[in-house]
């Protein structure tokens, strides 16, 4: 019995810091970024559903990929990015505290981040960088739309490091604790996109920009495109793990439950970060020039990451279970029915965990090996990463500003807005369901991805795709009438809502739940395993690429519209 | 660190299908060839022609044996180059008779390109200084659209030809 009690006191709420004004004005800026780039962003999709349908034409010469640049950049890049920062400094403002200095550091990040953001968008808008943003070489855009997106990267290490040093204060005034398990998931998020993003960091500073200003006659095509996919996969993972930290440590206390296993969040965490960047080849498998066997050794590595999503699929409906049977709602279901569904701070990210069911399904045929040339870069892809990142993720997110835009505005969720969430949601999901579900069907059929309207010559195929298309216009609409509502909802919970407290929902554990082993925050040994793994799938491939180079690519610049 | 024993047999499970899964790929790949292409056949994107199967009398269609067809496509944005006709017109159409077996072979002049036949598995992309190549077998009859599907420039939704597969 002693022993216990020892433990119950070891069990004691974490200290919680209180956010300031100064504070909530950092995490706001960010915030506020990311809705105005899902305005503008969601704005461009429409268009394309509508082209793509044959319901309209673009006007004032507009291109279609210039339209779908912005969308792709925005969307993809700025949107995530900035909420994700925003959403992590919070996070660790609660939870570990930010000083005086930190916080101008991360204003730097901020101002470095937006500076880049209005370069690329600039040149993306004057048609100079219709390259998609993938911006895959030899198609060449400006300068400024590199650069621009080097100085988004550059703010985003800033706010990194801004949080190591958050987590290593921390940890000086508290030796003897463990970090709050919510700092412990943003360091592990922050270090993948470090290590993941010096990928395309290099291929943006070695390559395309003295490419794109004349000092380098050539580019290496496939070390290009495989110093992108280095990065673009972990990007995806980048903007998982945020929705995660959400699952894991905030829904618990949403729904009055504890948090299932402290250990087991952080392990799923530690293996993300490990098998989330030596992967990138099932981005590059129809790709001629790299070795089937090393291609095949990543996609091995890619499906690793399938333990923690197992992982994380038990612990948060045990969660679910455990609160519900504790509540007294018994029977084989009746803890599900009784979640508290008409809460939209649980409603929403509820959902986009359901949409992951699908989405993640879809992934593993994307990255299986032989199946992926049946559905390379045809619509089937594109409708998987909407049910991915622009509904599981987004819907998280959404998710979270319900609470967190109030409670740093210094305002209440009310439950008119609650209500008017609610119904956000289910638009949201109705049309990704029609948009997304015609996306994976036509890709099926073989219709290609990023392509405008055409005919293809009147064959029959074609003519099969454009209905497709057409239910796409119509997903597309409902779309776009939920981000115009969930636009509505965050000024209104910004600027109008009553005035008041509302909560920052952090979940503890149980009062008896086991110690989290120490060398859980042996950042050492997880960084040095993430580095050993990149070594092992990269280092042959990567050499082999490079002594079997043909010769190197010019720049084109006229294919995207450039006289 | 403690793991609940439901959650125990949950990853055994999970672990197990994944490893089996895993098996099933590598047999595939490894014991039956089914590997994407990746044959790291190089050539200098600014000459293709110094390579014989790019030259333009041999581009599009050529018969090699009984039931057994080559194809050679030189790509650029914003065009499948797959040779002229008797009359002197771009051939936008090839006409393949059911079962035979097809290996196609192309590159580009430009930028990166897709190269998907519609509803079959060939799909690949098509690099600067790369040749990409399949082999297949056409045994369905119809009409196949291939296009282009990565994004090469403004007229990319423009490139596109026709495989008929005929009886």
């Amino acid at each position: 019995m002693a022993i216990k009690k020892t433990m119950s006191i070891v069990h004691i709420t974490p200290k919680q810091f209180p956010i300031t004004k100064k504070e909530a004005r950092l995490y706001m800026a960010f915030i506020s970024v990311a809705f105005i780039s899902l305005f503008i962003g969601g704005l461009m999709g429409l268009l394309q559903t509508l082209v793509r349908s044959g319901t309209i034409t673009l006007p004032w010469g507009i291109d279609y990929y210039q339209v779908l640049t912005v969308h792709g950049v925005i969307l993809a890049l700025v949107l995530t990015t900035f909420f994700i920062i925003g959403f992590q400094f919070a996070l660790m403002g609660k939870t570990v505290g930010i000083s005086m200095k930190q916080r101008k550091a991360a204003w730097i990040s901020f101002w470095v981040m937006l500076i880049g953001t209005m370069m690329t968008a600039t040149m993306i808008l004057l048609g100079k960088a219709s390259v998609l943003y993938t911006f895959y070489a030899p198609l060449q855009a400006h300068p400024l739309f590199y650069i621009g997106l080097a100085l988004v990267i550059v703010g985003s290490w800033v706010a990194g490091i801004v949080n190591f040093r958050q987590v290593y204060v921390w940890k000086r005034a508290n030796p003897d604790e463990k970090s709050p398990l919510l700092a412990f998931m943003v360091t592990i998020n922050m270090i993948m996109w470090i290590i993941a993003s010096l990928g395309v960091a290099v291929a943006v500073l070695v390559q395309f920009i003295p490419w794109s200003l004349g000092y380098a006659e050539t580019i290496n095509v496939l070390v290009s495109r495989t110093l992108f996919w280095y990065f673009g996969h972990p990007l995806v993972y980048f903007w998982l793990l945020p929705a995660y930290m959400a699952w894991y440590a905030i829904i618990p206390k949403i729904i009055g439950g504890k948090i299932f296993s402290d250990s087991l969040a952080r392990l799923s965490f530690i293996l993300f970060l490990f098998f989330s960047i030596p992967v990138g080849f099932h981005h590059q498998l129809t790709e001629p020039g790299i070795d089937p066997v090393w291609k095949f050794i990543q996609v091995v590595l890619t499906f690793m990451v399938v333990i923690p999503s197992l992982m994380t699929a038990f612990s948060l409906f045990a969660t679910f279970e455990i609160t519900g049977r504790k509540k007294g709602f018994g029977g084989l279901f009746g803890w599900f029915r009784h979640l508290p569904w008409k809460d939209i701070r649980f409603l929403a990210p509820m959902l986009g965990m359901l949409a992951f069911i699908p989405g993640g399904a879809g992934g593993i045929i994307n990255a299986s090996h032989q199946m992926n040339a049946v559905v390379h870069n045809t619509m089937w892809v594109t409708g998987h990463f909407h049910l991915t990142v622009a509904t599981t993720v987004m819907l998280t997110f959404f998710g979270v500003s319900y609470w967190l835009i109030p409670h740093l505005t210094g305002r209440k969720l009310t439950p008119t807005m609650n209500k008017l969430g609610i119904i956000q949601s289910i638009i949201w999901i109705v049309g990704m369901a029609i948009m997304s579900g015609s996306m994976h069907i036509q890709g099926l059929l073989g219709g290609p991805r990023r392509s405008s309207y055409s005919e293809y010559g009147g064959t029959e195929q074609a003519a099969d795709w454009l209905g497709y298309q057409i239910a796409q216009a119509i997903g597309g609409t409902i779309l776009f009438i939920g981000i115009l509502l969930m636009v509505y909802i965050v000024i209104k919970l910004a600027f109008f809502a009553p005035t008041g407290k509302e909560a920052f929902p952090i979940a503890e554990e149980e009062a008896d739940a086991k110690p989290t082993p120490k060398f859980m925050e042996n950042w050492k040994l997880w960084i040095g395993i993430t580095v050993l793994l990149i070594l092992f799938a990269y280092t042959v491939p990567f050499i082999d690429i490079i002594q079997h180079s043909p010769p190197g690519s010019p720049p084109f610049d006229w294919p995207i519209g450039n006289q | 660190m403690h793991l609940h024993k439901y959650e125990k047999i949950w990853l055994i499970f999970g672990i197990g299908s994944l490893a089996l899964f895993l098996v099933v790929l590598g047999f595939g790949a490894f014991w039956k060839g089914t590997h994407p292409q990746s044959h790291g056949a190089t050539i200098d994107p600014e000459n293709i022609e110094a390579h014989d199967a790019f030259q333009s009398e041999n581009l599009g269609l050529t018969k090699v044996d009984e039931d057994k067809y080559i194809v050679n496509i030189a790509a650029s944005a914003f065009n499948y180059d797959m040779g002229v006709d008797e009359d002197g017109n771009p051939v936008k159409k090839i006409t393949i008779p059911k079962g035979s077996t097809v290996l196609f072979q192309i590159t580009t002049k430009d930028v990166v390109h897709g190269f998907n036949v519609s509803g079959t598995n060939v799909n690949m992309m098509v690099e600067p200084g790369y040749i990409s190549r399949m082999e297949t077998v056409m045994k369905k009859p119809g009409e196949y659209t291939v296009v282009c599907n990565e994004y090469c420039g403004v007229g990319h939704h423009l490139m596109y030809a026709t495989v008929e597969v005929t009886e």
